[in-house]
């Protein structure tokens, strides 16, 4: 008999390959002159902390993102397709071109939006899992979000809450190293995050996120005491690969620092822990590597072809289907006009 | 079936039938629950629908809102209470981008369908932190609908009213209104949603105002009656929506507008009301549009101060003599 094979690792390496893919092909989408706008910031180098967190949620839990979470996203289970042209700014895009990359958002797998304000989407979980308890939704919900927003206050505002309430709630600080342009030890004198969570009566881990199986381990604990009413805190530590976003070229760290930083590649020790351990042979990594990539060159295609919003649309959903609608500018002025001939 | 109560108690009514009726509500906010609400709204209603739906909250303005916002993204219909408008600048990430954007962001697949309960103005000597008319910051953003009301009978109406509603709401009280007393009947139907309110009908001058200074306009009106000048003074009840065709029909039959607010008058809503009454009303104005607002200035301890610098009957009353002199 065969010895059990390790499809988790093989999954969870399926999920880092197509968010370092994907990511590299939005990065094609700007230099095709295709994005909307130059506001994309890469999560390349981060993906064991989307595949491994993601790997411990139920189909119930819930989610906010930030500026950087396109990979969270893909875990998760979106379609890159529709995440490319939301990206562009196309109809077929999951916000209808509204959104873009730093508001995307999906209820159908419970991503309630990600975020351009630093810290901007965590109270929601406290939302969320004031609303699991209410309604017996029986689900987590969970902040994605960086470093940076390890100093704002609105987290302790909301890790107060959530370990006051003892609610269904996780928090995930992908700990990058980079707010922007500032390394975190010119940030904050003590990087020892899961200390300040502890402060606050929750649970608190660090884990190295060069394995995603060890992302994976801990958040599957914290995602499991989440829900039997025991808040947590996780931080995953990373390297930013590249600049904040894609203008960055990084003039505030040195090339060595990058180079080294690089070495901590959790897609290639995924790869690497796959070949060594026999789990899977290389070459049937390289046929999956190569669909991935044909899979994720299409969503280029998908989004370049796919039609902007229609003009009128810019009015719509401002407020709910049958509420009073904003009246345009344009029609505004022309009434008024309209007038001074008659 | 008339019955007499006071603002204060409308209003707690109103969430507490709102409750009884809708069990997705809940109420989150500094002091709602124990205590009663710093001004008495919220009180015993923890008695009544529990603490797990009055829910006491730390000091933390901002994750109040923000919590209310992700707890109207998944299924409940969240109150939350900012003691006063003035803790907004507190809140105005979680009220401005989060709720306010949230349903156009995503291109239209969830709302926020959550009240903001707040009360705003002076009359209490509370002082420039605790006083202030900011109904202007709302109004300025897409997406937040925004109900004053003035009398006993809209508190409970407009409070029922916003409890309906699938987008934001911030309802701003008026903290000098609490324990004004009516004679109300809950049973009669209420005025639509959006809908402004003429109190009062005249041919000579039209005073368009909200909230607290509506009972100032019909007071400055009666002491313009006295001497044979007739107002007609529209209460919106809500900035947004904004029933604007209620003020056009009027100011086009009367010819002179004033428009009142206690708010401070530069960028504020009564300028916002003067520019769209001369664009739209232009032809049948027969002189500008006056703005009796807030002076330009925070808000003093001192009564004489306080008082002083925003609208008042007398104010209303000498400015509107001026304007038909």
């Amino acid at each position: 008999m065969d010895a059990p094979v390790n499809t988790n690792l093989l999954e969870l390496y399926r999920t880092m390959r197509r968010i370092r893919t994907f990511e590299e092909r939005v990065g094609e989408l700007f230099v095709r002159g295709q994005s909307a706008g130059s506001m994309l910031h890469l999560s390349i180098g981060e993906e064991s902390s989307a595949a491994g967190v993601c790997a411990a949620m139920k189909p119930q839990d819930t989610f906010t993102t930030h500026h950087r979470g396109h990979g969270i996203f893909l875990a998760r289970g979106a379609d890159p397709k529709r995440m490319m042209a939301e990206i562009g700014g196309k109809e077929t895009g999951y916000c209808r071109g509204k959104g873009g990359s730093m508001h995307i958002a999906d209820m159908a797998l419970g991503h309630l939006g990600a975020n351009a304000i630093v810290g901007g989407g965590i109270p929601a979980v406290i939302g969320a899992g004031l609303s699991s308890r209410h309604l017996k939704q029986d689900s987590v919900s969970i902040a994605f979000f960086g470093d940076g927003a390890m100093q704002q206050g609105i987290l302790y505002e909301s890790m107060n809450m959530a370990s006051l309430w003892n609610l269904p709630v996780l928090f995930v600080c992908i700990n990058n190293q980079y707010g922007m342009g500032t390394r975190i030890d010119q940030a904050t004198r003590n990087t020892a995050f899961d200390q300040r969570a502890k402060a606050f009566g929750l649970n608190g881990a660090v884990v190295d996120g060069l394995d995603v199986e060890e992302v994976q381990a801990a958040a599957r604990w914290l995602v499991d005491e989440a829900r039997a009413g025991k808040p947590g805190f996780l931080s995953v530590e990373v390297y930013r690969f590249f600049g904040h976003a894609r203008m960055d070229k990084s003039p505030y760290r040195e090339e060595a620092e990058e180079l080294e930083g690089r070495k901590k590649d959790p897609v290639l020790f995924a790869r690497n822990k796959l070949i060594d351990t026999g789990i899977e042979e290389e070459r049937i990594l390289d046929e999956l590597d190569k669909a991935i990539a044909a899979e994720m060159d299409a969503t280029i295609d998908f989004a370049v072809e796919s039609k902007a919003p229609p003009l009128g649309s810019m009015f719509k959903d401002v407020y709910a289907a049958g509420e009073p609608e904003p009246e345009s500018v344009r029609a505004r002025i022309d009434r008024v006009l309209a007038r001074d001939d008659a | 079936m008339m019955t007499s109560m006071t603002y204060r108690d409308a209003l707690r009514k109103a969430l507490d039938d709102a409750m009884t009726d809708d069990s997705s509500i809940v109420v989150i906010g500094e002091e709602v629950g124990r205590y009663g609400g710093a001004y008495g709204v919220t009180k015993d209603l923890i008695k009544i629908h529990g603490a797990d739906r009055l829910i006491d909250t730390p000091i933390s303005e901002p994750a109040i809102v923000g919590t209310a916002v992700g707890a109207a993204m998944t299924g409940l219909r969240p109150v939350a209470e900012l003691m006063y408008i003035d803790f907004l600048g507190m809140t105005m990430d979680q009220l401005a981008n989060q709720a306010a954007k949230i349903r156009y962001m995503f291109g239209g697949q969830i709302g926020v369908p959550m009240v903001l309960r707040t009360q705003g103005g002076t009359g209490r000597s509370a002082g420039a932190q605790h006083s202030q008319s900011l109904e202007a910051w709302v109004m300025h953003t897409p997406g937040l609908r925004l109900a004053m009301p003035a009398t006993v009978a809209d508190a409970y109406h407009l409070l029922r009213q916003s409890l309906t509603k699938p987008d934001p709401v911030v309802f701003i009280e008026h903290k000098a209104l609490y324990t004004r007393k009516e004679e109300i009947d809950l049973d009669a139907d209420p005025l639509p949603w959006g809908k402004a309110a003429v109190r009062r009908q005249g041919d000579d001058l039209v005073i368009v105002t909200y909230s607290r200074q509506v009972f100032y306009a019909l007071e400055a009106a009666d002491a313009l009656a006295r001497k044979g000048i007739e107002a007609t003074v529209i209460d919106l009840r809500t900035l947004n929506p904004l029933d604007f065709d209620t003020v056009r029909e009027h100011v086009e039959r009367v010819g002179k507008a004033m428009v009142v607010s206690e708010g401070v008058m530069t960028s504020g809503v009564a300028a916002e009301l003067a520019a769209r009454i001369s664009e739209e009303c232009f032809d049948f104005l027969e002189q500008p549009v006056l703005r009796v607002a807030g002076e330009d200035i925070p808000i003093s301890v001192s009564q004489e101060l306080e008082s002083g610098s925003v609208p008042s009957a007398r104010m209303i009353a000498d400015v509107a003599a001026r304007m038909m002199a």
